[in-house]
């Protein structure tokens, strides 16, 4: 049973639901205070959705300096599965462990909302057990969502296979409808939909489980490193 | 220049109350005493001119564990899980400020939940603007869609349902009611009570700063008399509007609830309107016990504020919890985590002992626990002992004349296609704004007849039950008829719960109505209550919360009286989800309940959306039959819950029959399926467009099946003819596209305000 820590900024919300993700299939969550420094013993980190410090300055911008991200980027230096979902995706770019930005929404309003994924990489943590070209539904929940790089990132992304999940209707105007990238190794994955959100029919899709079956491990082979 | 206002007045209070003052304290009160008695006597805080006719209204069952009164009322929904659930106004503050208003209204609502213990785990919004038809409705309704979504979604907690009203009578008083709904384990629940003489009252939360001093009294306790509406009042009244941080108020939440986790606190209490005076009076009076407040231990944003500022200043984000001193450093260790400041700002005390011998809860404001003594009243005077008033009561004189003009007489005029175009619109815009899925509990979400959640959240015992909620309203009834207006509205609701398979448990009420020194407004008020009492006692439903917003008038008119329900539903089994919109391709369509009304037309139009689109605002209302209502709703609650627990069903699509009539149910259903629907003849063109509950659109795949369980039940039902084609045929009188229906619905909002520049 893997032990996968959920980092708890205050501000985060979807905690919970990114336990309870975990839980359903089997393995244990942990949650991991954002002043902690040791992630001794963790088989993963999740850094979960919400609104980290607030985010009164620019999503993810406080959340990077919590003496938690020191220790998230040793572990992910190191191999560790780390998955960022929406809040935790912002924290990602913000803290330079994944390439790009997230701005507003092309609307200027906050959207939550079903959307369609495509997955264009299984070359990732989160991917790897779903299949490319392989339709997912899940819902998207932001203001800042707009994935947005400069054109030699975006040619990486694209040569490196890092861009994982592509939206089949653009919601928030992200380039290359971006919904998700992975880092080079493919250890570190940010989307801004939150698989947490589908991982039930009662709710809507149960879609997000293969995703999180691919994070787990619960299906595919330990994930060897690319590079 | 005239002479100085005497301070008792420009305070908001009369001369009478201030005569009961001196009564209450044997002296003249002191300048601070009034301030206090100003704001707690204020309209909003006492209830003064609705309390007599509220006691009307039925408040007992079997499952209600907390009645009205309380922060919030709570029922047992079973499974060692009790729900609390409240509603508020916060109208006044979003007329003037509409980011901040509906912001702060959602905050203020969360605090009344979790102080009962319960983690909030859904809100609703029902608001009313005026048409959209100039750049300031735009303002207002963009204003507070945002207020909402950027402090809903920010501090947690789902957005899931609402309500959306047009009508030129909100035009300068827009109503914003927000609705939250929580949940804890049963044995948490706990009381804003103070006592334990020598305990501590710690103060939790945001600094005290001028922000909405006054909030109660200047703002939600008079109308907007600015002949042109309410821009020349605008201005002044800002200040009293407050300034929502649902950053601080999600630590809050956390933090309050880990304090009960770890049984640290005694009681604990919300600071909403009034502020410190309200909370402290309010807790010392509940407990009889005396309390000492220190105005200098109070955190404050500024210097230079006055103890009676202090005092009153409605500073968001702050609760107040009554502790033991032994517990003070576990209590200060926890929020320190949270980053929640934590101060002891009063002692309980003995209670004090009268010439009379009888013990009074003296509420003391001190400079310095050992100090002077600024300001000394007894507790339950300012909490609930503010004077009742019998107002003055008439029916309107002008009521007879526009009842009898009645459109259900009036020839179609037009093309009910275009009629029926004009009445789609799809609330998305609104509801896509907001966080409507946290915790992973919605079944349902925002548009749909009402919303269905998992009874589930942390810290909570598994449950396989759900709960729904729907919120309510018809002023267009209630203009006409405000008890029986009042009386469907209730059934509405309750038609709406059984669409999701829920079987209605606890009401709460939202009363906004105008100016009630116009005894006009003190009738559709008295009636408004009788009407929910009657409706409330026939479907034998407890109410067991509310909140009146008065005043609700601009240059001197009066809103339409505005009543909402919110309406608490509970189903056993929810492994699956219910039918809801989307029938499939050779179903077929049946309408469920009574086919005419009772009343004096078999298809009245009085009060309906399509009547009110022409300008006729006239007619009677239909009559509230409970009896007929109810045999419907439980016969649709058994069939859709029998769905929800996992069996099998030949039922494919539910859909109350509610505004808009059964033309815009047949299209909603259209328009959410994508398919096409062939309808009989109807009887006439009324038919399409007439409201009055009890009635539901059903699909099914085996209609023979079906309509032998209605007749069992003893149920009246329709065939109206089949799912299918790519348009909506109804009869010889309403032919259009479902690519049609479906785009004018989507797009009827966000190009309505789009076009106002």
């Amino acid at each position: 049973m893997a032990r996968i820590g959920v980092v708890v900024f205050p501000g985060s919300n979807c905690e919970y639901d990114a336990a309870a993700a975990v839980t359903r299939l089997g393995d244990q969550a942990e949650f991991i205070w954002h002043t902690r420094t040791d992630l001794e013993g963790i088989d993963g980190i999740i850094l979960p959705g919400g609104f980290a410090h607030g985010d009164y300055l620019r999503p993810g911008a406080l959340a990077r300096f919590s003496p938690v991200m020191g220790a998230v980027e040793r572990f992910a230096a190191d191999g560790g599965p780390v998955l960022g979902i929406c809040n935790g995706f912002q924290v990602l770019v913000e803290a330079g462990m994944l390439p790009g930005a997230l701005q507003k929404n092309r609307g200027l309003t906050f959207l939550c909302q079903p959307t369609t994924v495509v997955v264009t990489s299984t070359n990732s943590v989160l991917t790897r057990a779903a299949t490319i070209g392989q339709e997912l539904v899940v819902p998207i929940n932001h203001f800042s969502g707009s994935y947005t790089c400069d054109d030699d990132t975006h040619d990486a992304l694209v040569r490196n296979g890092q861009i994982v999940l592509r939206y089949k209707e653009n919601p928030n105007g992200s380039r290359d409808d971006i919904a998700g990238v992975a880092n080079e190794a493919g250890n570190v994955v940010g989307l801004m939909p939150h698989p947490e959100r589908a991982m039930s029919v009662l709710l809507g899709s149960a879609d997000g489980m293969v995703l999180f079956e691919g994070f787990l491990g619960v299906k595919a082979a330990p994930f060897v490193l690319a590079h | 220049m005239s002479s100085p206002e005497p301070l008792h007045r420009a305070l908001g209070l009369t001369d009478s109350e201030l005569e009961s003052i001196r009564e209450v304290l044997g002296r003249e009160p002191n300048s601070l005493e009034l301030a206090l008695y100003g704001v707690m006597w204020s309209e909003h805080c006492s209830y003064k001119s609705s309390r007599i006719h509220l006691r009307r209204l039925p408040t007992e069952a079997a499952h209600v564990l907390v009645g009205p009164g309380e922060n919030a009322g709570v029922i047992d929904a079973g499974d060692g899980i009790a729900v609390a659930i409240r509603i508020e106004s916060h109208n006044h503050p979003s007329a003037i400020e509409p980011y901040q208003g509906a912001a702060t209204g959602v905050g203020g609502i969360l605090r009344d939940v979790f102080t009962m213990g319960a983690r909030p785990l859904a809100v609703m919004d029902p608001l009313f603007f005026g048409e959209l038809n100039d750049a300031r409705q735009r303002w207002l309704v963009e204003g507070v869609v945002s207020g909402i979504s950027g402090y809903g979604n920010s501090v947690g907690v789902p957005t899931i349902g609402g309500e959306l009203t047009f009508d030129d009578c909100y035009a300068s008083n827009p109503l914003v009611n927000v609705l939250c709904c929580g949940a804890l384990p049963t044995e948490r629940l706990v009381l804003g009570v103070a006592s334990g003489v020598g305990n501590l009252a710690v103060l939790l939360g945001s600094s005290t700063g001028r922000d909405g001093i006054g909030g109660v009294s200047v703002l939600a306790s008079a109308g907007f008399d600015g002949a042109d509406g309410a821009e020349s009042l605008d201005d002044a009244k800002r200040p009293s509007v407050q300034v929502g941080d649902p950053y601080e108020e999600k630590r809050l939440i956390e933090a309050c609830l880990a304090l009960l986790d770890e049984k640290l606190v005694v009681g604990i209490q919300d600071l909403g309107g009034a502020g410190i005076v309200c909370a402290t009076s309010e807790t010392a009076a509940r407990g009889g016990v005396g309390m000492d407040v220190d105005v200098t231990a109070i955190p404050l944003r500024e210097a230079g504020m006055a103890p009676f500022e202090i005092m009153t200043s409605e500073s968001q984000e702050r609760m107040l919890a009554i502790i033991t001193p032994e517990n003070w450093d576990a209590v200060a260790q926890l929020c320190e985590k949270w980053e929640v400041r934590a101060s002891i700002v009063g002692h309980v005390v003995e209670p004090t002992i009268d010439e009379n011998g009888r013990k009074v809860a003296m509420l003391r404001v001190r400079h310095g626990f050992d100090g002077e003594v600024l300001a000394e009243v007894p507790a339950s005077s300012l909490a609930d002992e503010a004077p009742l008033y019998e107002r003055p009561m008439a029916r309107p004189a002008s009521l007879d004349a526009t009842v009898a003009d009645d459109p259900s007489d009036d020839e179609p005029i037009g093309s009910p296609n275009d009629d029926l175009l004009d009445l789609l619109l799809d609330p998305a815009w609104v509801y896509r704004q907001y966080d409507s899925q946290l915790f992973l509990n919605t079944v349902v979400g925002p548009g749909r007849d009402a919303a269905l959640l998992r009874l589930a959240g942390p810290g909570l015992p598994y449950s396989e039950r759900g709960i729904a909620l729907s919120t309510d309203s018809n002023p267009r009834w209630c203009a006409l008829d405000p008890r029986a207006g009042t009386a469907l509205t209730v059934a509405e609701s309750v038609a709406n719960l059984a669409c999701v398979g829920a079987t209605a448990k606890a009401v709460v009420n939202c009363l906004n109505f105008g100016n009630p020194e116009h005894p006009e407004v003190m009738w559709q008020l008295s009636e408004s209550i009788d009407g929910m009492t009657e409706a409330c006692v026939g479907l034998g439903l407890p109410v067991i919360g509310g909140n009146v917003s008065l005043y609700n008038e601009s240059g001197g008119l009066d809103i339409d009286p505005t009543p909402v329900v919110g309406l608490l539903g509970v189903i056993d089994s929810l492994v699956a989800p219910p039918p809801g919109w989307a029938w499939h391709e050779g179903d077929d369509i049946v309408l469920v309940g009574t086919r005419h009304a009772n009343s004096p037309y078999r298809f009245p139009l009085g009060g309906t959306r399509w009547a009110t689109r022409r300008g006729r605002r006239g007619g009677h209302v239909p009559h509230f039959d409970a009896e007929t209502l109810a045999a419907a709703i439980d016969f649709v609650v058994g069939e859709i819950a029998a769905i929800c627990a996992g069996n099998p069903s030949d039922v494919t699509a539910v859909h109350d029959v509610g505004g808009g009539g059964l033309a815009v149910a047949l299209a909603e259903i259209v328009a959410v399926s994508g398919l096409g629907a062939d309808v009989v003849e109807l009887e006439s063109h009324a038919e399409l467009f007439a409201e009055f509950p009890g009635r539901f659109v059903m699909g099914t795949n085996d209609v023979d099946a079906f309509m032998a369980r209605a007749d069992l039940a003893g149920v009246p039902v329709a065939r109206l003819g089949v799912v299918g084609g790519r348009d909506l045929r109804i009869g010889s009188m309403v032919n259009v596209g479902v690519d049609d229906v479906t785009s004018r619905r989507r797009g009827a909002l966000g190009e309505s305000l789009a076009a106002l520049g």
